[in-house]
């Protein structure tokens, strides 16, 4: 009994939270963090029991009636573990990084209420046994992240949050129609691998495909498919923390996590593909990925340039998805993990040249590679690991979407991952090269514009690129993301 | 109970009317714009309303009145006469504060 | 199923208000006490009386022993059920808000008339709302719906200023007219079927007199409900009232006229499609014009207000749904938004009252220029929001879910559309006041977190939370709907 209690434990280490912090007052800000971490803490412990369990055969499920035959479910699968374990962790070491960043600062309380609402919010977009669950948690996660990229309450941030929330709502409430005529036609939500689609995409296929459509439209918007992802670079005017976890986990993983359960477990993997739906989704995610890169290549705003960076990393996932093989599913799947590793590096030490030494733009990175040793270490591997250099993680992703392209007999793959890395390498080696071997040239670098770099902010980008020459490097020791996800897709190709 | 069938003239003739008064202070409430003829004309309308609820009562010649209308009418006279008060009150109200008097 | 009782919790849910009412009016020192009581016992009775229908079935008493064709009978059946308890809920959280708002503290001649009226008129406006639920005949109804209307006008004109005293008159006007018509409606059709009550009167739906009586009601009832063009009188009666009056005209008042409309048209009158579409054409109208208008106001009760037109727009769209496939689940749809609305449109209006309490005024574009931000209350005027919005998991989200649920299934994606277009709007103008709190650049002085935190921003919040929260339980309130089979047997 206790054990189906599980997945609501999971989301109630995050979510229970949430009123505490709401009503604890701006100066108790030793119990807050004590809350904070005490609840990551004992999350990551949960999840670690929960994929143990799961990785021995075990699926949790729990659930009740919401509306007539619609109902509230939660469901430990495999998939569902993949990105809760990434919450979690990724949870626990941007809170860390979050105190640091918000030390003094105004709106704690607000901030990591609404954080830890964020936070609930991809747990139960992971743990969604069907699409309305997944339809609550994904508008539940609009409403907490919407706080929070507007945190700093200036009038640029009100605009951003206003184009962010446009586009997230109407995107959500494009899935809202979707998953209403899914249920109105197929008389189901339910995820389940091998879908639910076989027989009305055979009775009418053009109603089947329309779905599809509107589902993927709804979806792409937080995936930052293109043409819906210009609210992406727009909301990067959030604090760093909120960049590195909209970036990484919450919003845009998302909208990659849903593509995902869409195309596997509501329609079937075979289903879409005999619909012939898979490869303009393909194309569309290669447009994005070549066009997120061109688009980076002129920012000078580092974080821009990382949001344009992102908005062509996630569509590798998208794209794995959709070359519709064993092979590319795999490196999709390991990318989810291994993009929200990389960025939120990539991120936090964006954090960290802002917020110490002032520095927001590429061309004034010169010589932050001394001032910043240790963030731009982090820096520097994440960037490497984002353009494929081996045995990093990145790396890892792009040789099973290209071996699985290949292997799906779409040799325009190879040609897109390579300029795509290419690409990458054009817009994050100036960076680097600015950083480590040009000169800063005049007195700036002697005096600190900033603030102190304490342990909190120095140390999590740190134990991410820890955690991306780990994944990378070991992407074959047990319960490695890699092999995780060979798990997972071994399930879903079953059929 | 038939309108043009069993109804006899007189009952017609009441009803028509009836609704000829509602009309006439249906046009005055929607025309008019001075307060107190806008709260007349409504009154009208309530004069018309409870004709027809008359003419309901009427069974014919010599027979007795059905009495349920006439309870009805009498309750609807009550409560026009507490909606015409509020009215009233409102529009003397309003005229005083109108006129910086307050009596 | 039906059973007559003796003893009975449905005669006490009209008469113990009216009781209050006097008892308050006669006795205005301890009136608050008098309306507290007064709501834990309509509590009590709504309570009681749902733990007989939800078990049972529906319930029916002849007051006075006046059996069915002369019509003195209530009835309460689940959908009955729902809108008293809508009405006990509501109404005790707005009461306990008004506990604030009019307590002794403010000092002056305008405190002290509006101490010493708001609990009488409120208890009676609830008396006339419980009695309009509960009424099986048409005559009944009329009576009651004159109640509700001069009680909440006394509200409206409760602060005795000149502009509600105008937007008073005006209310008083359109309601007046809306019960002649009424009025009329039912004249024409007693000389027709000789009978007041429901049953009696359906039998002779569709002949010309009695669709002449229907289509006088339908206006009358528009009027009463604002349904646009017929709104006109709303939003300057709404916004210029106290905030607990407005929280009670709003929230509850509108759905009387609501409630008898959807009544009448399953019930009795089954009008068919033509008229249905143009109930629905009206109620897109309003939501277009009713959130342009929210989106050029200048203050933020008369966005609130604005947006109640919209929102009634909302959900007369499942009105042009009646007698499609999907009439069923858009009738379900449609009393899942009117108790949503009912809540969340309370908690905004009480929250709204609490802002401008703390902050002096209700100027949308001078909010975010204030270090005075009054936290609780703005957040439970986001709560809110996210209810009218229709955001998962609030109770706004099941209801508008089961309209575009039943619009879908009839095919007529018409409506869909239109449900989406009302989303947008209401994102569209309840994000401005939202913007105002959020923004903090333009404050003169540091903006405190937790300023302006007092327990009257309890009654908003809760209700707040509670629109927000109560989707989970949707299917358990269906289940109540249904009990009576108001809207036809389940297919």
């Amino acid at each position: 009994m206790e054990f189906t209690l599980l997945p609501l434990a999971i989301l109630f280490t995050s979510l229970g939270i949430v009123p505490l912090l709401f009503a604890l007052p701006e100066r108790s800000a030793r119990l807050r963090t004590t809350i904070n971490l005490t609840a990551a803490a004992i999350k990551v412990g949960l999840v670690a029991w929960l994929s143990w369990r799961v990785s021995q055969g075990t699926i949790y499920g729990v659930g009740f009636e919401v509306l007539p035959g619609l109902a509230f479910k939660l469901q430990a699968d495999p998939l569902a573990i993949l990105f809760i374990a990434l919450s979690s962790i990724l949870w626990l070491i941007t809170t860390i990084y979050s105190v640091g960043y918000l030390e003094k600062g105004p709106h704690r309380a607000r901030f990591f209420g609404f954080f830890s609402l964020c936070v609930a919010a991809t747990v139960g977009i992971a743990m969604a046994g069907n699409l309305f669950t997944f339809l609550l948690f994904y508008e539940l996660l609009t409403i907490a992240t919407y706080p929070l990229v507007i945190h700093r309450g200036t009038a640029e941030a009100l605009r951003a949050g206003r184009i962010y929330l446009i586009y997230t709502l109407a995107g959500g409430l494009v899935l809202l129609v979707g998953t209403l005529w899914l249920w109105v036609m197929a008389g189901g939500t339910d995820f389940a691998a091998g879908g639910m689609m076989a027989d009305i995409a055979a009775a009418s296929p053009v109603q089947a495909t329309m779905l599809f459509v509107v589902l993927i439209a709804g979806l792409g918007v937080k995936a930052a498919l293109v043409p819906f992802h210009a609210w992406l670079p727009i909301a990067m005017v959030a604090p760093a923390p909120v960049s590195a976890l909209l970036h990484a986990v919450a919003v845009v993983k998302a909208g990659a996590f849903g593509i995902m359960r869409v195309v596997y477990e509501v329609f079937g993997i075979n289903v879409a593909v005999d619909l012939g739906v898979t490869l303009p989704l393909a194309i569309a995610a290669g447009i994005t990925i070549i066009y997120g890169s061109l688009r980076a290549l002129t920012q000078d705003d580092i974080k821009k340039r990382l949001a344009y960076s992102t908005v062509s990393q996630v569509s590798y996932i998208t794209l794995g998805v959709a070359l519709a093989n064993p092979i590319a599913a795999i490196g999709a799947l390991a990318h989810l993990i291994h993009q929200g590793l990389m960025k939120i590096t990539m991120f936090m030490a964006a954090g960290n040249l802002a917020e110490g030494l002032g520095v927001k733009t590429v061309s004034g990175m010169n010589g932050v590679g001394r001032r910043m040793p240790g963030t731009m270490l982090a820096f520097t591997l994440a960037a490497l690991a984002m353009i494929g250099l081996p045995p990093l993680a990145g790396f890892v992703s792009k040789w099973y979407l290209a071996s699985g392209g290949l292997d799906a007999g779409q040799g325009w793959v190879i040609a897109l991952l390579l300029g795509s890395s290419l690409l990458n390498a054009a817009y994050f080696l100036p960076m680097l090269h600015r950083a480590w071997f040009v000169d800063a040239g005049d007195a700036s670098a002697a005096r600190p514009v900033g603030r102190r770099i304490g342990w909190m902010l120095s140390a999590p980008p740190l134990v991410t690129a820890a955690l991306v020459l780990i994944a990378g490097g070991l992407a074959n020791a047990p319960f490695s993301p890699l092999e995780w996800t060979r798990f997972i897709v071994a399930i879903e190709y079953r059929e | 109970m038939n309108l043009d069938a069993t109804m006899p003239d007189t009952g017609v003739i009441f009803g028509l009317a009836g609704i000829l008064v509602f009309g006439i202070g249906l046009f005055g409430a929607l025309s008019l714009r001075d307060s107190l003829r806008r709260v007349l004309a409504l009154k009208l309308c309530g004069v018309g309303a409870s004709f027809i609820l008359i003419v309901a009562a009427w069974r014919g010649p010599g027979l007795a009145a059905d009495p349920v209308p006439h309870a009805l009418v009498i309750t609807g006279i009550v409560v026009m006469v507490s909606a015409t008060a509020v009215a009233l009150a409102l529009i003397r109200r309003i005229h005083s504060l109108e006129n910086g008097r307050d009596d | 199923m039906t059973e007559i009782v003796s003893l009975d919790w449905l005669a006490l849910t009209v008469f113990v208000p009216l009781l209050g009412a006097v008892l308050s009016f006669l006795v205005p020192r301890i009136a608050p006490q008098i309306g507290l009581m007064t709501l834990a016992l309509a509590g009590l009775c709504v309570t009681m009386l749902a733990l007989q229908v939800i078990p049972g079935g529906p319930v029916i008493v002849a007051l006075g022993g006046w059996g069915a064709p002369l019509g003195l009978d209530l009835r309460a059946d689940g959908l009955a059920i729902i809108m008293l308890g809508m009405n006990v809920l509501v109404g005790g959280f707005v009461s306990l808000g008004a506990l604030d708002t009019f307590s002794a503290r403010h000092a002056g001649e305008e405190s002290a008339r509006m101490r010493r009226y708001f609990w009488p008129l409120w208890l009676l406006l609830l008396c006339g709302l419980n009695g309009a639920y509960l009424s099986t005949d048409i005559f009944n109804l009329y009576v009651m719906i004159e109640v509700i209307a001069l009680a909440a006008i006394g509200l409206t004109v409760l602060t005795g200023r000149l502009d509600a005293m105008r937007a008073g008159l005006e209310y008083m006007f359109a309601s007046m007219l809306g019960a002649l018509l009424f009025l009329m409606a039912v004249g024409l059709a007693y000389l027709q079927a000789g009978r007041l009550d429901f049953a009696g009167l359906a039998v002779h739906a569709g002949e010309p007199a009695m669709m002449l009586a229907f289509a006088l009601m339908l206006v009358g009832l528009a009027l009463k409900t604002a349904l646009f063009p017929l709104h006109f009188w709303l939003p300057n009666a709404h916004a210029s009232a106290s905030a607990p009056a407005s929280a009670l005209l709003s929230g509850l008042v509108l759905k009387a006229s609501l409630y008898i409309l959807l009544r009448f048209w399953v019930e009795i009158f089954g009008p068919g499609e033509r008229i249905g579409m143009l109930v629905g054409a009206m109620g897109t109208g309003a939501i277009i014009w009713g959130s342009v208008q929210a989106l050029r106001t200048q203050r933020l009760k008369l966005l609130v207000a604005w947006s109640t037109v919209a929102q009634i727009g909302l959900i007369c769209v499942a009105f042009a749904l009646a007698g499609t496939i999907g009439a069923q689940t858009a009738w379900q749809g449609a009393v899942l938004l009117m108790v949503a609305h009912a809540v969340a449109k309370a908690a905004m209006f009480l929250a709204a009252g609490r802002i401008a309490q703390e902050t002096g005024h209700d100027r949308i574009a001078d909010l975010d220029r204030s270090h005075l931000r009054p936290t609780l209350a703005q957040f439970a005027f986001a709560l809110a929001a996210i209810s009218l919005i229709g955001l998962p998991p609030s109770a706004g989200f099941a209801g508008k879910w089961l309209l575009m649920e039943g619009a879908m299934r009839a095919g007529a994606w018409i409506w869909v559309v239109v449900a989406m277009a009302g989303t947008l709007f209401s994102v569209a103008y309840l994000s401005r006041p939202l913007i105002g709190f959020l923004r903090f650049d333009r404050a003169p002085d540091p903006v405190g977190e937790h300023h302006g935190w007092a327990i009257a921003d309890a009654p908003p919040l809760m209700l707040a939370v509670i629109a927000v929260i109560s989707g989970l339980v949707a299917v358990q309130i269906i289940g109540v709907i249904s009990i009576g089979a108001p809207f036809g047997a389940v297919p």
